[in-house]
């Protein structure tokens, strides 16, 4: 009885890691800019294409790994510069971005699937899934091991950039206030920019951990980029650490669930998650409290 | 040029004489269709008359109340459910219709209540999640969605010695219509102008004694009408629904035919309905591509032309109005 519940909890675990990378993207970019970035996961499917591609074509797992990091960094630095920076000099409104955001999402899946095709192909990844090791009274899968500790890896090195470096002070400064950052000669587009990059590179993080596990097709990223919004939902849309602590309660309720309640109805937890805290709490667990001047 | 003198000038429908002389072809265009063009074209035209009313309805949520939902293939799935079961129980076309429309409100109502305190992105997400979860309760649930088979919907019969095809074009031109005109009047009502002080500054229009509670409420519910009357209408053509019809790429859709026709315009609504039904048709070759022009689209639109297509008509209209002067 209690190995299933630890089993199912790891399992979670497991799944929240991944979400954690999603939702800490998300919150990056929200917190930056206040655009909820729509593209966030069809970024990540467009550059664990490109690794795909690599790999089949007999390059080394690092190589393809580092090599669409900086994919999806570069598409999100240049969606920046090129669409959201030019929409906010024609004076779109917040509104307007997020609607910029889903236009590229619909670009790039139209991309993906003229270039790759809508057929479900697997990722050739050295981290199997198959084998599995036991500790103590549960088992747990390799594949689970490199998600945990990629989750917790990305985690670790996005605390470190933003609270201990100087740029990730630049950062925090720009997303208090754009205005002031400026004033004080912070390049805030260049820092707004980085953010952008360093957020879609998470998400790729997250979608080539997560190919394994699943199949990789064009839409494969759309309901853990939604879960990822849950998650950041449910810690706070403008906190970091509430990023990782909702994706991780998120990932173990809804393995719970799937354990105890109901399989069919495991991904419909999320969005109820949504809806009732957003309803009881819009702030989030760690958010802060949004306040409107009149 | 046409000057305005009086409120009554103002409302007349078809100020100028040539305006009505447009109105008049279009009409007999409209009219005509069924009986100059092949079978496919018709279906095509009935399609972008449902398709229109889903969209009008969309906009007068985020185009004139300002409220986002990313959620309207809830609202479709509802109504076209609501609408299959009534049809099976043996309810009218038009009491079906009439009640899938009502059943989609009132979800609409209850969805609703998230947007009193919600905003911009947060609405968004709480209405995608919505999507999301009908969707799924849709795709669980048998006894709702009639399981792996779906629903059969009976055809409608022909009228007036018309064929099926000719008769739903009529019926739901007919009704599209009824919407417009509907829609028109909404807007011009204490109704829309109580959306359109929401949408630009809802704490200034709650100072001036607009119950936004009431109102706020009132747009998704009306909203959710129409879409949910676009559900119905939609299962009744395709005489078949399953729930994998109404996924979330339906939502975007509809919310990229409300960018691109242009945001708080009804001309713009049945624009936008016929680009997203055309595209699909004239690059169906090339079915891969249909997301990359309604996201190029969209960015361009957003960039350059912020009013959509019908914004770009306007000024086309008044550039062939001063010509030659500019």
């Amino acid at each position: 009885m209690i190995e299933k519940l630890l089993q199912y909890t790891l399992t979670g675990f497991s799944a929240g890691s991944l979400y954690a990378l999603v939702a800490l993207g998300i919150v990056l970019i929200y917190r930056s800019t206040r655009v909820l970035n729509f593209a966030h996961g069809d970024i990540a499917t467009l550059a664990t294409f490109v690794s795909f591609s690599l790999l089949s074509h007999k390059y080394s797992f690092p190589v393809a790994f580092v090599v669409s990091l900086l994919v999806g960094a570069a598409v999100g630095i240049a969606f920046y510069f090129g669409v959201l920076v030019r929409a906010q000099r024609a004076g779109a409104n917040l509104l307007g971005m997020v609607i910029l955001t889903l236009g590229l999402a619909l670009v790039i899946e139209g991309v993906v699937v003229w270039h790759w095709g809508a057929e479900p192909v697997s990722l050739p990844f050295p981290i199997s899934d198959t084998k599995t090791y036991r500790v103590g009274p549960v088992v747990v899968s390799q594949l689970s091991i490199a998600t945990m500790a990629a989750g917790l890896l990305g985690s670790l090195l996005l605390y470190l950039l933003v609270q201990k470096t100087r740029l990730g002070l630049a950062m925090r400064a720009t997303s208090e206030n754009v205005m002031a950052a400026q004033t004080l000669g912070i390049p805030t587009r260049m820092v707004l920019s980085v953010s952008w990059g360093v957020a879609s590179a998470l998400g790729v993080v997250a979608g080539i951990f997560l190919a394994p596990a699943l199949l990789l097709d064009p839409f494969f990223m759309l309901d853990p980029f939604l879960k990822g919004f849950a998650a950041a939902v449910l810690g706070g849309l403008n906190s970091l650490p509430g990023a990782v602590v909702g994706a991780l309660i998120l990932g173990v309720a809804e393995s719970l669930t799937g354990a105890y309640l109901s399989i069919q109805f495991k991904n419909t937890l999320a969005f109820l998650i949504i809806i009732v805290v957003l309803l009881l709490r819009p702030e989030g667990l760690l958010g802060k409290q949004f306040k409107e001047r009149v | 040029m046409d000057l305005i003198e009086s409120y009554s000038q103002e409302l007349r429908f078809a100020r100028r004489p040539i305006t009505r002389v447009l109105l008049g072809l279009l009409v007999l265009a409209v009219v005509a269709l069924p009986w100059v063009a092949p079978d496919h074209v018709v279906f095509l035209g009935t399609l972008i008359a449902l398709y229109a009313i889903g969209v009008m309805g969309q906009n007068i949520l985020i185009g004139y109340t300002g409220q986002i939902s990313f959620g309207q293939a809830g609202f479709l799935a509802i109504g076209a459910f609501a609408f299959g079961h009534l049809r099976i129980w043996g309810a009218p076309f038009l009491l079906a219709l009439v009640v899938a429309g009502a059943v989609a409100a009132l979800a609409g109502a209850v969805v609703g209540f998230p947007s009193l305190r919600l905003k911009g992105p947060y609405l968004s997400i709480a209405t995608l999640g919505f999507g999301v979860a009908v969707y799924q309760i849709f795709v669980n649930w048998e006894v709702l969605s009639g399981g792996r088979s779906g629903l059969s919907i009976a055809r409608i019969k022909p009228l007036l010695g018309l064929t099926t095809t000719q008769t739903i074009y009529y019926a739901y031109v007919l009704l599209l219509v009824v919407f417009t005109l509907a829609t028109c009047n909404l807007i011009s009502s204490y109704v829309g102008r109580a959306f359109v002080a929401i949408r630009d500054a809802d704490i200034a229009a709650e100072v001036n004694g607009v119950n936004l509670t009431r109102y706020k409420l009132l747009a998704f519910a009306i909203s959710s009408f129409y879409t949910g009357v676009h559900g119905a209408l939609y299962a009744q053509v395709l005489g078949h629904i399953e729930p994998q019809i109404f996924n979330i790429g339906e939502s975007l859709t509809l919310f990229v035919a409300v960018i691109i026709g242009g945001v708080a315009s009804i001309e713009g609504s049945i624009l936008g309905a016929a680009f997203v039904l055309l595209i699909p048709k004239v690059l169906s070759d090339f079915r891969e591509m249909v997301p990359v022009v309604y996201g190029v689209t969209i960015l361009v639109v957003l960039i350059f032309e912020p009013l959509g297509l019908f914004g770009r008509w306007l000024k086309t209209r008044l550039y062939f109005q001063l010509w030659p002067f500019r």
